[in-house]
């Protein structure tokens, strides 16, 4: 643009760059310092879940060669149990395992939510007093042992996506709610009207107008779904309702740590307990800063 | 206000039932317990099962009939019977751990130790938050904020199984230290203790400490965010700064003008921590060894014991809807603008 106008205008020429709303949020999102730390730290255990086990030379399977109940050393930095498992291995499988859990989760129950929440905004009247209705049912219903009881009957050895779906079908409420409230208020705006006015059908209004524009309050509620599906799942398989051996997961490590926190086997019961909390917490404060990142009132001051 | 409470109560009862069918459905089912019994007694003595025995176990746990027909006499007992169904008379149904496992017996001796570790932990959860939220408010961006909010995460990262498991040797741990036992880790009183119901509390209340300690930091973060950031719009509004221009007092504004306006959409998350705690309840429960609800529940779907559930998924959806009630009366105490007529 300078180099077309005379040199007079210089002075004038809009000097701010032109940013698209996912270059802004990004740009925000880095601002927000703790949700930067945690994204990075939560991308390392992701590395360390999905490509620690090909680096690694032992699995989470039990072998005649390890020692048991050794203390973390170079040969077992995590240290191994009483069959003789290396830790480091089984730790990562475990992660491995309830992270695959908590994607699958925090996907599906993401879309189910999302659509339950914006039919019952959009067509309000009884379809939403049914669909509420049927939400105030769910939230009666206790989360643990309605999981707990299909996990547990299930005939075959409970495996990841067992818990997955059945987190994914139950864990979707939350979303629900947060979703209608959006829609509730946009649905009142001129531009919905503008695509009724042209033909567009509900679904399409549903899915290209409605959906889209929470997608804010969608993409943070699906972040926190990852630290619920965590902490549902390990707490499901540390009752002994969820995933069981010989497959692992974080909740089971604990469970077989038992009341060693204080022992010489300390390492048994903390590693895996402190990885489900940095997992949580990193993604509570990934969804914070998200949150704050896609809140169109942000200002850029803090208040 | 009284005819408020009457419509709520009876607005109660669909959802009731509607929790209650599905879970039912779903956790009948999935489950054949007859079928298991049947593999058991196999398994011990070698023989097939003659079919007189698979018939009298399933008449004695009404499994000779279909799932919509047993829902029916579980809720009312109504038609062909042996006298032990029917929820509406007062009866639980049938176990299938045996006739000595009475399930009505097993709920009423097992519900107010369960209820009596809920409540407090919610309450004392509700009052860490409120307590967390304010001081974290009123200090904004100060250095104890931002412990308290950090804090906040962590123990909203942290699971509740863990940090049971922590605190309960951690107890063990301090125990031995001092030499005595004033955090008792295992039971929720001492076995074969006898005597009236303040005796029985008053036994309770060292094997109380520790799981509701567990339960309240497990449950308290999540309201107190919420407390911060109400209270932070209230301390910004017109008239808390006209309160503090006429002169009023700092301590009195806080109190009397901002604290009240801030307390009204906590009052929301007072049935959220209700069932938060009758979750975590199934967990400390395990963890410390009581005989509570939480853990009959869990026994229940162990053995896949569909009356024995269906008690469990009443009475917590009860507590649940008392709990959302008291809010919605709280609501009309702290905020004058609704009014319950």
């Amino acid at each position: 643009m300078s180099n077309t106008a005379s040199p007079r205008l210089d002075a004038e020429a809009i000097t701010t760059k032109e940013r698209g709303q996912w270059e802004m949020v990004g740009r925000r999102f880095f601002r927000h310092r703790a949700a930067v730390v945690s994204t990075v730290i939560f991308v390392l255990i992701i590395l360390f879940a999905y490509v620690g086990p090909l680096l690694w030379k032992w699995d989470y399977k039990i072998h005649s060669e390890i020692p048991s109940w050794a203390a973390p050393s170079l040969a077992h930095p995590f240290g191994t149990d009483k069959a003789g498992r290396d830790m480091l291995g089984a730790m990562m499988q475990a992660t491995k395992q309830s992270l695959n859990v908590a994607l699958v989760v925090a996907i599906g129950s993401t879309v189910i939510g999302a659509l339950y929440g914006a039919v019952a905004g959009f067509y309000r009247g009884w379809v939403d007093s049914v669909l509420m209705r049927f939400l105030d049912i769910m939230f009666v219903i206790p989360f643990l042992v309605i999981t707990g009881a299909l996990a547990g009957a299930i005939d075959t050895s409970v495996r990841w996506y067992h818990m997955a779906i059945i987190l994914a079908v139950f864990g979707w409420t939350s979303i629900a709610r947060a979703v209608r409230a959006e829609v509730l208020s946009l649905r009142e705006k001129e531009f919905i009207e503008a695509a009724r006015s042209a033909g567009g059908s509900d679904w399409h209004i549903i899915t290209k107008h409605l959906i889209p524009n929470t997608m804010s309050v969608i993409i943070v509620s699906a972040t926190l779904q990852i630290a619920f599906a965590i902490l549902s799942e390990t707490t499901l398989s540390f009752l002994g309702l969820g995933i069981q051996s010989p497959d692992t997961s974080l909740g089971l490590l604990i469970e077989a740590a038992g009341a060693s926190a204080f022992n010489e086997h300390w390492y048994l019961f903390y590693i895996p307990g402190v990885m489900i909390i940095l997992i949580a917490l990193t993604i509570n404060f990934i969804g914070d800063g998200m949150r704050d990142a896609m809140d169109p009132r942000q200002t850029m001051v803090r208040r | 206000m009284v005819v408020f409470i009457i419509r709520r109560t009876l607005m109660m009862i669909p959802v009731l039932l509607g929790a209650t069918i599905l879970c039912f459905v779903l956790v009948d089912i999935p489950n054949d317990p007859v079928q298991d019994r049947v593999f058991e007694i196999e398994q011990s003595t070698g023989e097939p099962v003659p079919q007189t025995t698979i018939d009298a176990l399933e008449a004695s746990w009404y499994y000779d009939r279909s799932i919509p027909e047993r829902y029916w006499i579980w809720l009312t007992g109504i038609g062909d019977t042996n006298g032990d169904i029917g929820l509406l008379q007062g009866k639980w149904g049938p176990s299938i751990e045996g006739s000595a496992m009475d399930i009505g017996y097993e709920i009423s001796s097992r519900f107010w130790i369960t209820l009596r570790l809920v409540l407090f932990a919610t309450i004392a959860s509700i009052a860490i938050a409120i307590l967390a939220g304010v001081v974290s408010a009123v200090k904004q961006y100060s250095k104890t904020d931002y412990i308290l909010t950090f804090l906040g995460f962590l123990f909203l990262a942290m699971p509740i199984f863990w940090l049971g498991s922590l605190f309960k040797e951690g107890a063990v741990q301090l125990n031995k230290l001092l030499g005595s036992t004033i955090f008792q880790t295992y039971g929720s009183g001492t076995t074969g203790f006898q005597g009236n119901g303040w005796e029985v509390f008053v036994d309770s209340l060292p094997y109380l400490i520790v799981p509701t300690l567990v339960l309240m930091l497990g449950g308290y973060a999540a309201i107190s965010r919420y407390q911060r950031a109400s209270m932070l719009e209230v301390m910004n509004s017109d008239y808390v700064r006209l309160a503090r221009a006429k002169g009023v007092r700092n301590g009195t504004v806080m109190r009397r003008h901002a604290l009240r306006t801030a307390l009204i959409p906590v009052a929301t998350f007072a049935p959220l921590a209700l069932s938060g705690a009758m979750g975590g309840a199934m967990v400390t429960e395990s963890i410390f060894g009581w005989r509570g609800l939480g853990v009959y529940s869990l026994d229940a779907i162990n053995a896949g014991d569909t009356f024995a559930v269906m008690a469990y998924v009443l009475i917590s959806g009860v507590v649940v809807l008392i709990g959302v009630l008291i809010s919605d009366i709280l609501y009309g105490v702290l905020d004058p603008r609704i009014r319950y007529e």
